[in-house]
């Protein structure tokens, strides 16, 4: 299969069933370079399988996830980070028992040092270069006046925050978000719809899972639609809207 | 500007030192200024520090550390055997065995986390005591325990000079290694131990370890390989281990199967959170202490005890002597129980959480009175 220059994410023909239960037919995305593509869908939609097969926990019964000329399916997690692929959770993954700061800057010595360095004479507080860089951060998503706070005792909305400039900090090329804003309130759901806005402009490309299509359509470039396990729709944020497979999809039976 | 050492851990790092050398003063109101005793809080204090690196960093709870150290006295012992009394090749060889073989454990342990680790790092150390109890005897020479013999090779030493006649001892160039000199040649080995463990915690490599502790599935998605950073601090702190069983036969010179019992094992657990585990100071706090009541309890007796308890009448005094007389002696290990039970309940974080909260205490009570002294002048004005 030929993957078009511009397209750093190619799900391609990619089928999973459990058994004999399809949980995804026929699923062929490109996400392209620098643009917010996202995927939503009712609930049972296959979107948290969709999300599996393309980090590599799951592997598809046919068909393959590239990202950037490298097949994922069997890499481990860190080895995807290394390629350049950031993930959010739907629960926020943070370190709890560290400071703010130290949250942001341990992804930073992973993005320099790779995946296994030791560095054991070193002082943490002899870098720099990396502090800045995590206070800058810090500074983008709000949480600068807490750097030394325990990142335990954040809000759900802040840890989202930490863990999103967690990501940033490694710059990388690929942002994958399973539901940013799952389980919070108006308000946090809010600001973390501002603040995905704001980091839009970076130029990183970026894959949301979302259940709730209020959240993406001000920031996605690209709308694709699942149900039962199928592409039912694809297109612009307004042609999607406007689609009646999708509001059936939405409105009827799953939801 | 790079500094070699932050201000703070100058301070601790010195204040550390001083303590440890100035333990024969300091020990002495204690009663427990005896090269013997001090040798052993110094020793203990090794394990626990490099217990500390894995557990407290990690939060990985290795059930298995005595293996270590029995493999690093035996290590020692077949040193002094085989190539020269001096101590210097003894804690080398002891530290590299040791250090092979928690590559090996580790290595097979660390594919499981949490209380399967603890439950494989048990099973590997009940092995390594039945290994050298029973059935590695030409080794380890079993229930006897090995011990240095005027027949030894000692190749080195009669390489560059005539042995002298009488029993071999461990020795440091000619020096004896028996008394003080042995204490202080184990305090050498604690303060280095302490610097080690105080860098490798406010080293990036200790800031990862940390992060492993608290979530390691962010770890992964961070793009860390963790298990190689789980190894190299289960080998580190497995080498530490083996320092410290050397340094026992340095000071002791038996070599026996029971230090690798799992007894053993949880008492070093014992001491780091008795101290507070993740903490600096704490481990060897905890080692200290238990060394130290171990030694007072474990020598009370009956006669002890009614002394202590003369001031009761005489019906009472007998009872609570038979009482009491249960948690002393061969029975010390209750009052432990007891000790550490109180300590988890309470006190989760040991001693140092402790002396945290009592530090903090202190600071409210003199902050409120400076804050009421400074307001004065202000209404004044």
């Amino acid at each position: 299969m030929q993957t078009p220059e511009n397209v750093v994410l190619h799900v391609a023909d990619v089928h999973k069933h459990f058994g004999g239960l399809h949980a995804l037919s026929d699923i062929d995305l490109q996400v392209e370079e620098g643009k917010t593509h996202a995927i939503i869908g009712p609930n049972g939609a296959g979107k948290s399988t969709l999300l599996n097969v393309i980090i590599g926990r799951l592997p598809p019964s046919s068909g393959a996830v590239v990202f950037d000329g490298t097949v994922l399916t069997g890499k481990k997690p860190h080895e995807i980070n290394q390629l350049g692929v950031a993930r959010v959770f739907q629960t926020p993954e943070i370190f709890s028992d560290l400071s703010v700061l130290q949250n942001v800057m341990t992804p930073a010595f992973a993005r320099r040092d790779g995946a296994f360095k030791i560095n054991m004479f070193g002082l943490v507080d002899n870098e720099n270069d990396i502090r800045a860089e995590a206070e800058a951060i810090l500074d983008d998503v709000g949480l600068v006046e807490r750097r030394e706070s325990h990142a335990g005792a954040l809000s759900r909305g802040d840890k989202r925050r930490l863990e999103l400039a967690m990501c940033l900090i490694q710059k990388p090329r690929l942002l994958l978000l399973d539901e940013p804003t799952a389980g919070m309130s108006r308000h946090d759901t809010n600001t973390t719809i501002e603040l995905l806005k704001k980091i839009k402009s970076r130029g990183m490309t970026k894959v949301i899972i979302e259940h709730d299509m209020h959240v993406v359509f001000s920031l996605a470039d690209k709308i694709s639609v699942l149900a039962g396990g199928k592409i039912i729709a694809e297109g612009l944020p307004n042609e999607v809207r406007g689609n009646p497979k999708v509001q059936e999809a939405y409105l009827g039976g799953a939801h | 500007m790079t500094k070699f050492i932050s201000r703070k851990d100058l301070t601790l790092f010195i204040s550390f030192t001083a303590i440890v050398l100035a333990l024969p003063f300091l020990a002495a109101p204690f009663g427990a200024a005896y090269p013997d005793l001090l040798q052993r809080f110094m020793i203990f204090g090794i394990f626990a520090i490099g217990f500390n690196i894995l557990f407290g960093l990690t939060g990985y709870l290795s059930f298995g550390h005595a293996a270590f150290f029995g493999v690093g006295s035996y290590a020692a012992m077949w040193s002094f055997k085989l190539l020269s009394t001096n101590a210097i090749p003894a804690l080398i060889f002891a530290v590299i065995v040791a250090g092979i073989f928690a590559l090996v454990i580790g290595f097979v342990s660390l594919r499981r986390s949490g209380i399967y680790f603890s439950i494989l790092t048990l099973a590997f150390a009940q092995m390594s005591y039945n290994l050298a109890y029973s059935v590695l005897t030409p080794i380890t020479n079993g229930e006897t325990g090995l011990r240095m013999a005027l027949s030894d090779p000692r190749v080195l030493d009669r390489m560059f000079f005539e042995v002298p006649a009488g029993t071999p001892v461990p020795s440091l160039f000619g020096a004896t290694l028996s008394g003080w000199n042995g204490f202080f040649f184990s305090a050498v080995f604690l303060i280095a131990t302490f610097f080690l463990a105080m860098r490798i915690t406010n080293s990036p490599f200790g800031m990862m370890l940390k992060g492993i502790k608290s979530n390691q599935n962010r770890m992964n998605y961070t793009g860390f390989n963790t298990r190689p950073y789980t190894l190299t601090a289960f080998v580190i702190s497995g080498m530490l281990a083996g320092l410290a069983g050397a340094l026992l036969v340095v000071t002791d010179p038996l070599a026996g199967a029971e230090r690798m019992r799992w007894t053993a094992s949880g008492e070093v657990v014992l001491m780091t959170i008795l101290g507070g585990v993740g903490t600096l100071v704490g481990p060897v706090i905890g080692a200290w202490v238990i060394k130290y009541f171990e030694n007072i309890f474990s020598s009370f007796n009956n006669n002890i005890l009614y002394n202590f308890w003369s001031f009761l009448p005489e019906g009472m005094q007998s009872t609570v002597v038979y009482i009491s007389s249960k948690f002393v002696g061969e029975g010390w290990h209750l009052t432990l129980g007891l000790v550490f039970m109180l300590i988890v309940i309470f006190l989760p974080g040991g001693i140092m959480e402790g002396a945290r909260r009592i530090g903090a205490l202190l600071e409210r009570i003199s902050g409120r009175t400076r804050s009421r002294s400074e307001l004065k002048p202000t209404a004044a004005e």
